[in-house]
C-alpha cells in the first residue's frame, strides 16, 4: 500500500493508463460487435491480437525497419504494418468464423459449444506460433518472449508540469481514438453498418427485410478483427515485445472493459478501456506491478455482480444516436 | 456395486429413431450399454469385478500384446505405475468437472483453482515446513515440526473448495452462461496468483516442501517410488467416488441439473430452485476437483504455483467435452485418451496442447455431442439440429 507514489506520479500514471487502456478498448471492440450481433463471446479474439502483433514483427523484420530507420522509413514501415496486421487480424478472425462458428449455428448448438471450439482454435492459434512454427521456421517462433523494436523513436513532445508526453503515447491515444469513430461513423451512418445494426436488434426480422445475416456476421468478424490487428501495432510501439500467449492477458482485459462499457455498446467500448487501464496502472501504483492483472478480475467480478449491463447500457442495435 | 451402470430412466424406453440403428460413422450399433444394463445381476456382478480386479492389476501388466500399452517399453518412458496415477488423479478431475459441465450444463473454466485449493490446503495444514503450520505451532507452544495429520487435512480440504465454490458461485452462478466461463477463469488465475504473491502464507514461487502422505500400513508403503502404491489408493478412491456420483445422478438432485441444463426456464416453472442446485453443482465439483488435488500434491511432495496454470484447466474440460460431456463413462474415456496419449508417445509431446485444440474444434463440429454422451444428451442435440433444419426449410 503506497499511496504516495500514486499522488506523486498521478499525471504520468493518467497517461499511462490511457494509453494502455486505448488499446484495450480497440481489442474491445471485436468482443463487443461479435457479441451485439451473435449473443456470444469469441474466445478466440485474443488470439487475433495476438497475430496482429506478429504480423507487424514480421513487416519490420521484412523491410528491415529498426530504430535507426529514417524518417521516410519509420512512416512507410508504421502505415505498412497497420495494413498488414489489419488484414492479418481481419483474415485469422473471419477464418475463425468460418471454421468454428458457422458448422455449429447451421446446428443451432448450444452457447455452451460455441465457447469450447472458440477455447478450441484459440489454443490452435497460440500453439502454431508457440510451436508450430518453431518446428518449422526455428526462431522467432516458440515460447519465448520476441523482442519487437518499434522504429519510433520515444521522445518528449511537451511536459506539463512534472508530467511528461511522449509521441508515442500521442499517437497510440489519437490512433485508437481514430479508428473508434471512424468505426461509429461506418456502423452508425454507412449502409452495411445500418445491416449490423438491424441483425443486432432483431436476426429474424433483419432477414424478412433482406439483410444477409451471414454476411452481416461476416463483417463484424472482419471489422472487430481489424481492429485487434491495429491494437496489435499499436501494443508492440507501446511495449516493444510479443509473445505466443500474449492474447490472453489482453483477451481477459479487452474483455472486462467490454463488459465495463456495457457489451454490445461500442462508445462502451472506449469507456470501459480508458477506466479499466486507469485503475490498473492506479491498482499497480499503489500495490505493486505483480498485482496489476488480478485488477481486472476483480473489475470484472464487481461491475458483474452490481451493474451487469455496464457502465452505458448492453445492446448494439439500441446504442446508437 | 452393482448399481455402477444403472441404466439411466430414458434407456430402455427410447422412442427416437435416430441413433438406433446406426451409431458412429454409419456402423452398427452394437449397444452394449443397453445389453449390459438388460442383463441380470449375477451377470454384471461379475462383469464389475473383473473390471475392477483388471484395473488392480494393471500396474503388472507384463504378458504381451497388452504389455504395449505400458509407457515405460523404451528407456526413458515415464513410469507406469506414475502414469497409471496422473489418469487415475485426471479421471477424478473428469467426473467432479462432469457434475458441473456435463450435468448441470456450467461452463466453469477455472476448475484448477479448485484443484488447487485441495493441493495447497493438504500442504499448507499438512507440512510441516510450510507458514501456516509454523505460525500456528508459534502461537500455540507447539513443538518444532508439528503438523496436521494427513487425515484431518483431507476434511480442511473439502471444506475449503466447499466454501470456495460457494463463494465463487453465489455472486456468479445469476449471470448467464458465458459470462460464468469467464469470471471463473479469472478465478482460477486469481488462486493462482495468490499462490504466487501472497508469499508470507505459501511460500511463493519457492513452494512447500514436506507435503505429508496418507498413513502408511508398513514403512515407506506410499514412498515416491511405489508408484503402484499411490495408483492404488488413488483407483480406489475414484472408484467410491464414482459410486457416489452414480447415486447423486440417479436422485432428485441430478434429475434438478437436468432440468436447469436443458431450459432453466422451463425447469423454474416447475419448482426447480436453479440457483440453489447450480450453487450444489458448483460446490460438489469443487470438493471432488480439491480430493484430485490433495491426492496429487500429497504424491509429489511438493506444491508450487507454477503446476496449476490456466491451461491445465483448459486441458480438463477438454478431456469433458471430448469424451463425452453429461456421461460419466465418456468423461472418464476423454481423461484417459487426453494424459495416456502423450505419454505412451512420448516423442509428440511439445505438439500436446495443439492437438488438444485441433481435436476440441475437431470434435465439437462434427459431433458436438462428445465422443460417448448420454443418450439424453445426443438426443437433446439431435433436436437442436432438426428444429434448426425445420426452420431453414420453411424459410
Amino acid at each position: 500500500m503506497d499511496f504516495n507514489a500514486l499522488i506523486d506520479g498521478l499525471g504520468g500514471h493518467t497517461l499511462d493508463g490511457l494509453t494502455r487502456g486505448s488499446i484495450y478498448a480497440l481489442v474491445a471492440l471485436g468482443y463487443t460487435m461479435v457479441y451485439g450481433v451473435l449473443r456470444l463471446i469469441n474466445f478466440a479474439h485474443s488470439e487475433v491480437f495476438m497475430v496482429g502483433t506478429w504480423t507487424v514483427l514480421g513487416v519490420y523484420t521484412v523491410l528491415g525497419a529498426d530504430s535507426e530507420s529514417a524518417m521516410p522509413m519509420v512512416i512507410f514501415a508504421t502505415l505498412t504494418a497497420l495494413v498488414a496486421a489489419a488484414l492479418a487480424s481481419a483474415s485469422v478472425a473471419l477464418a475463425v468464423e468460418r471454421i468454428a462458428y458457422r458448422p455449429l449455428r447451421k446446428k443451432n448448438a448450444p452457447p455452451l459449444i460455441f465457447l469450447i471450439t472458440a477455447i478450441g482454435c484459440s489454443l490452435v492459434l497460440v500453439e502454431i506460433f508457440g510451436h508450430v512454427l518453431k518446428v518449422f521456421f526455428g526462431a522467432p517462433f516458440g515460447r519465448a518472449p520476441v523482442n519487437v523494436p518499434s522504429p519510433i523513436q520515444t521522445h518528449t513532445l511537451l511536459t506539463i508540469g512534472d508530467v511528461r508526453i511522449t509521441n508515442v503515447q500521442v499517437f497510440i491515444i489519437l490512433g485508437a481514438v481514430l479508428m473508434m469513430v471512424a468505426l461509429d461513423l461506418f456502423v452508425n451512418r454507412s449502409r452495411l453498418g445500418r445491416g449490423v445494426r438491424a441483425v443486432a436488434q432483431d436476426p429474424d426480422t433483419a432477414a424478412l427485410m433482406g439483410v444477409n445475416q451471414d454476411r452481416v456476421i461476416m463483417l463484424v468478424f472482419i471489422l472487430g478483427g481489424a481492429m485487434a490487428g491495429v491494437a496489435g501495432l499499436l501494443f508492440t510501439i507501446n511495449f516493444d515485445i510479443t509473445k505466443f500467449d500474449i492474447g490472453f492477458i489482453i483477451g481477459i482485459k479487452a474483455f472486462t472493459a467490454a463488459v465495463l462499457g456495457g457489451i454490445g455498446n461500442l462508445r462502451g467500448a472506449l469507456v470501459g478501456g480508458l477506466l479499466l487501464g486507469i485503475v490498473e496502472v492506479y491498482a499497480s501504483a499503489v500495490f505493486s506491478s505483480n498485482w496489476a492483472d488480478v485488477t481486472a478480475f476483480i473489475v470484472l467480478v464487481l461491475v458483474l455482480m452490481f451493474r451487469p449491463t455496464g457502465l452505458l447500457g448492453e445492446s448494439l442495435g439500441k446504442a446508437r444516436a | 456395486m452393482s448399481d455402477l451402470n444403472e441404466p439411466t430412466p430414458d434407456s430402455t424406453t427410447d422412442p427416437s429413431p435416430q441413433g438406433r440403428a446406426t451409431g458412429a460413422f454409419g456402423l452398427p450399433r452394437l449397444n452394449i450399454a443397453d445389453r449390459y444394463s438388460k442383463a441380470p445381476l449375477w451377470v454384471r456382478m461379475p462383469i464389475v469385478l473383473i473390471g475392477i480386479s483388471f484395473a488392480f492389476y494393471l500396474p503388472f501388466l507384463n504378458i504381451l500384446p497388452f504389455a504395449y500399452i505400458r509407457t515405460d517399453l523404451t528407456s526413458g518412458g515415464s513410469d507406469w505405475g506414475g502414469v497409471l496415477f496422473l489418469i487415475v488423479i485426471y479421471m477424478i478431475v473428469a467426473i467432479g468437472l462432469n457434475v458441473v459441465i456435463g450435468l448441470a450444463g456450467l461452463l466453469d473454466l477455472g476448475y484448477i483453482g479448485f484443484y488447487a485449493i485441495g493441493a495447497y490446503s493438504v500442504a499448507l495444514f499438512g507440512s510441516p515446513s510450510s507458514p501456516v503450520t509454523e505460525m500456528i505451532a508459534d502461537k500455540f507452544g507447539l513443538s518444532e515440526g508439528w503438523a496436521v495429520p494427513f487425515v484431518a487435512c483431507v476434511p480442511i480440504a473439502i471444506a475449503l473448495a466447499l466454501a470456495s465454490g460457494v463463494l465463487l458461485g453465489a455472486p456468479t452462478l445469476r449471470l448467464r452462461g458465458d459470462y460464468l466461463a469467464i469470471v471463473t477463469m479469472g478465478f482460477g488465475e486469481i488462486i493462482r496468483i495468490l499462490s504466487r504473491n501472497v508469499t508470507s502464507v505459501t511460500n511463493g514461487s519457492a513452494g512447500i516442501i514436506g507435503v505429508p502422505s496418507p498413513p502408511e500400513p508398513s514403512e515407506n508403503f506410499f514412498s515416491a517410488i511405489e508408484t503402484a502404491h499411490w495408483y492404488w489408493l488413488a483407483l480406489s478412491v475414484l472408484i467410491l467416488l464414482i459410486f457416489l456420483t452414480r447415486r447423486l445422478e440417479d436422485s432428485r438432485v441430478g434429475r434438478a441439473w437436468l432440468a436447469i441444463r436443458e431450459d432453466e426456464d422451463a425447469a423454474a416453472v416447475m419448482g426447480v430452485n436453479a440457483f440453489k442446485f447450480k450453487l450444489w453443482a458448483f460446490a460438489i465439483g469443487a470438493a471432488l476437483g480439491a480430493t484430485a488435488g490433495l491426492l496429487f500434491a500429497s504424491k509429489q511432495a511438493y506444491v508450487e504455483p507454477t503446476g496449476f496454470a490456466l491451461n491445465l484447466s483448459f486441458l480438463f474440460v477438454a478431456m469433458v467435452v471430448i469424451g463425452g460431456s453429461g456421461n460419466m463413462v465418456g468423461a472418464m474415456l476423454g481423461a484417459f485418451l487426453i494424459t495416456y496419449l502423450p505419454e505412451r508417445f512420448r516423442e509428440f509431446q511439445d505438439w500436446r496442447p495443439f492437438a488438444f485444440g485441433v481435436a476440441m474444434v475437431a470434435v465439437m463440429v462434427l459431433r458436438p455431442q462428445g465422443l460417448i454422451p448420454s443418450r439424453r444428451r445426443a438426443r437433446e442435440f439431435a433436436d437442436r439440429k432438426n428444429e434448426a433444419e425445420e426452420a431453414a426449410a420453411d424459410a
